[in-house]
């Protein structure tokens, strides 16, 4: 018996192939939407996860000031000094290594090429702190460091616009007053994510930079590689104590420096992209919902609409629940037909807006599947009312409607 | 007396529809015997409870009382489900309106009870064929009833109700919506069908298309008027009892 109310209900909805797509429209959009935002955040969440980790995992980041953008008034607190540097790195437990850095820009020119970069310097304790694996040649010698010889390592998007893609270790080109040496090329790490590419960058000696660039012995930012085993809390605490007590802070001044754990920063954009794709989720839930208010819309119409239709085949035979069933299958057959066109449609949409942001393709497995049964499940609930209509006709009426 | 070879049997049943000063009162009381294998036409103006009678005949709708026997059950106390049942195992119905099943072939149309009967697609298939062919029209089969004419339309109708063999053949005006000359071709085709042993009730207002039966049952006030039999010229008894008139017994 449920095999003949299958034929029937997909002889009909193939017989009225606009009504059912209209039918099903909503619940293609609705499930489109649902699986394209889920997707698109957790791969949103999934490329931010990345970037961060591509800062380093415990790594704390000291900078002097208070905080991200918080200028204010007042003099600019001072910059660190190599001395601070030494303090942290053997005062401090938990520690591992404690990276100096310093930055400028500067054109780079390379035969006819010229390219405006970015200048890192560092010591060779980056290496430790902060992996990031070499393409080819080697980093710099401690020989280099302490006499701060102008040898660099290069970003693959400097190599690719200054060398055109071709070798760049043993060349030597010149960069803002100096020339440098290419000891080494670093491999790709791709866009950061926050727009800057993390790739074009030249990477010196920090006594280089300091020397020929930035002209003092200032340190803007010191990268902290902590140990596994201690808490960040803790070695960050140790860190502030220290600082303070370098830098004169009494006990009711506030820190003139901040120090930002990877990890913390990592965990709240997650949290907050999540957030945002639970929002975007619930809204395009709801579009499903409306979706199925649309199903039920329209079978309630075609009950109306096909009420003689009813009749005939109540007058025929048909007890009460074939027609139920056969109205119910109509019903979820649409909405199941309707989510799976929605699947293909979120794919596609998912492909392309995935390559429009810069995104990893994703497909969620379990999304896709939730999305499908809530379509199937959609059916039922607004299909039942319909048909419980149409079953409950009186035939001699249904056959005298017009 | 009424003998068990009648195969429909209606005592003394009454519908009244609303209730308190709506109330109407559509069969006033009707009895009524019918034996299997005849040709009944039911006649009679609007409201005279023909319509009435013949939804009741149908499973349709129940009496208010009185009883209804259908070879020997009671059909009033059957229920909604039990009724549609026996319709489709015993029953088959021809419209004046056709209600064929719009966008859907001839042959889909005459499937759809054999369908409800639970036949395989090749029974289905074949004997919806036998059916089409048994009304002239197995050439037009993959015709949707829109490339149809009027006539064709209540050809496949016809063949759809007999498609499932049934007992009884209930047509409501079958001819009302086409000219007389596809009207007696209808006729012609309805007293062949009753020739080869199925039972035709039928309601019509046309004088001659109720000469075609061989029974004709006046209907006035919700009431049997009276029955003519052996009106069909030249006609053969039935070998089972004929239909009688049984009077209003108040």
């Amino acid at each position: 018996m449920f095999g003949t109310t299958l034929i029937l209900a997909f002889r009909s909805i193939l017989r009225h192939k606009l009504r059912s797509f209209l039918t099903t429209l909503g619940i293609i959009i609705g499930v489109g939407a649902v699986v394209t935002m889920v997707t698109l955040g957790r791969a949103t969440t999934a490329q931010v996860q990345k970037n961060i980790s591509a800062l380093g995992t415990n790594i704390l980041q000291v900078r002097p000031g208070q905080g991200f953008g918080r200028g204010g008034g007042g003099p600019r607190p001072p910059d660190f000094d190599p001395s601070d540097v030494e303090a942290i790195r053997n005062q401090v437990a938990g520690v591992t290594a404690v990276a100096p850095q310093t930055s400028s820009t500067a054109t780079a020119i390379y035969e006819g090429a010229n390219w405006s970069t970015t200048i890192q310097g560092t010591t060779a304790a980056v290496w430790t702190v902060q992996p990031w694996p070499l393409a080819s040649g080697r980093t710099w010698t401690d020989a280099e460091e302490q006499a701060g010889k102008a040898v660099c390592v290069i970003g693959s998007t400097v190599q690719k616009n200054l060398f055109q893609g071709g070798r760049a270790v043993g060349q030597r080109f010149r960069i803002g007053p100096i020339s440098c040496d290419v000891v080494g090329t670093l491999t790709t790490r791709g866009q950061a994510g926050f727009g800057g590419d993390q790739d074009d960058v030249v990477v010196m000696p920090i006594k280089a930079v300091q020397r020929r660039f930035t002209g003092n012995r200032d340190i803007r930012l010191m990268l902290v590689g902590t140990d596994e085993r201690y808490s960040g809390a803790a070695v960050q605490a140790s860190i502030t104590d220290l600082l303070r007590e370098r830098r004169h802070l009494g006990a009711g001044k506030e820190d003139n420096f901040n120090i930002f754990d990877t990890k913390q920063i990592s965990d709240t954009l997650s949290s907050t992209t999540t957030l945002l794709t639970r929002i975007v989720t619930a809204v395009a839930a709801i579009s499903l919902v409306v979706g199925g208010i649309g199903i039920m819309n329209i079978m309630l119409v075609s009950v109306t609409e096909r009420t003689r239709e009813i009749g005939i085949r109540l007058a025929i035979g048909a007890v009460a629940s074939e027609v139920l069933t056969q109205f119910l299958v109509e019903a979820v057959a649409l909405s199941m037909l309707g989510g799976l066109v929605g699947l293909l449609v979120a794919q596609v949409v998912i492909g392309a807006l995935s390559a429009l942001g810069g995104l990893p393709f994703l497909f969620v497995p379990s999304i896709n599947l939730i999305a499908f049964a809530v379509s199937a499940l959609i059916g039922v609930v607004f299909g039942y009312f319909p048909a419980r209509r149409a079953a409950a006709l009186n035939p001699i009426d249904a056959l005298r409607h017009e | 007396m009424v003998s068990s070879a009648d195969l429909i049997q209606l005592r003394g049943v009454t519908k009244t529809y609303g209730d308190g000063a709506t109330q109407f009162q559509a069969l006033k009381g009707v009895d009524l015997d019918i034996a299997a294998g005849d040709f009944v036409a039911v006649m009679g103006p609007s409201g005279s409870g023909k319509s009435t009678t013949m939804n009741i005949l149908g499973c349709l709708d129940v009496p208010s009382d009185g009883t209804f026997l259908f070879r020997g059950h009671h059909v009033e106390r059957l229920d909604r489900d039990q009724r549609a049942l026996l319709r489709r195992r015993y029953l088959g119905f021809v419209f004046q309106g056709f209600n064929l099943l719009a966008r859907t072939t001839a042959l889909e149309n005459v499937e759809l009870p054999l369908l409800y009967r639970g036949d395989d697609k090749r029974t289905r298939r074949d004997t919806a064929m036998a059916a089409l062919d048994k009304v002239g029209l197995a050439n037009w089969w993959d015709h949707t009833p829109a490339e149809l004419s009027g006539g064709q339309q209540q050809r496949v109708a016809i063949a759809r109700a007999i498609v499932t063999n049934p007992d009884v053949l209930l047509a409501d005006e079958p001819t009302g919506n086409l000219d007389s000359e596809r009207s007696v071709e209808i006729m012609q085709l309805l007293t062949e069908l009753n020739g080869g042993g199925i039972t035709v009730l039928m309601v019509t207002h046309e004088p001659e298309m109720a000469a075609f039966a061989r029974t004709v049952i006046h209907f006035k006030d919700g009431l049997v008027e009276r029955v003519e039999q052996g009106h069909r010229q030249g006609d053969m008894p039935l070998p089972d009892q004929p239909s009688s008139l049984h009077p209003v017994t108040e």
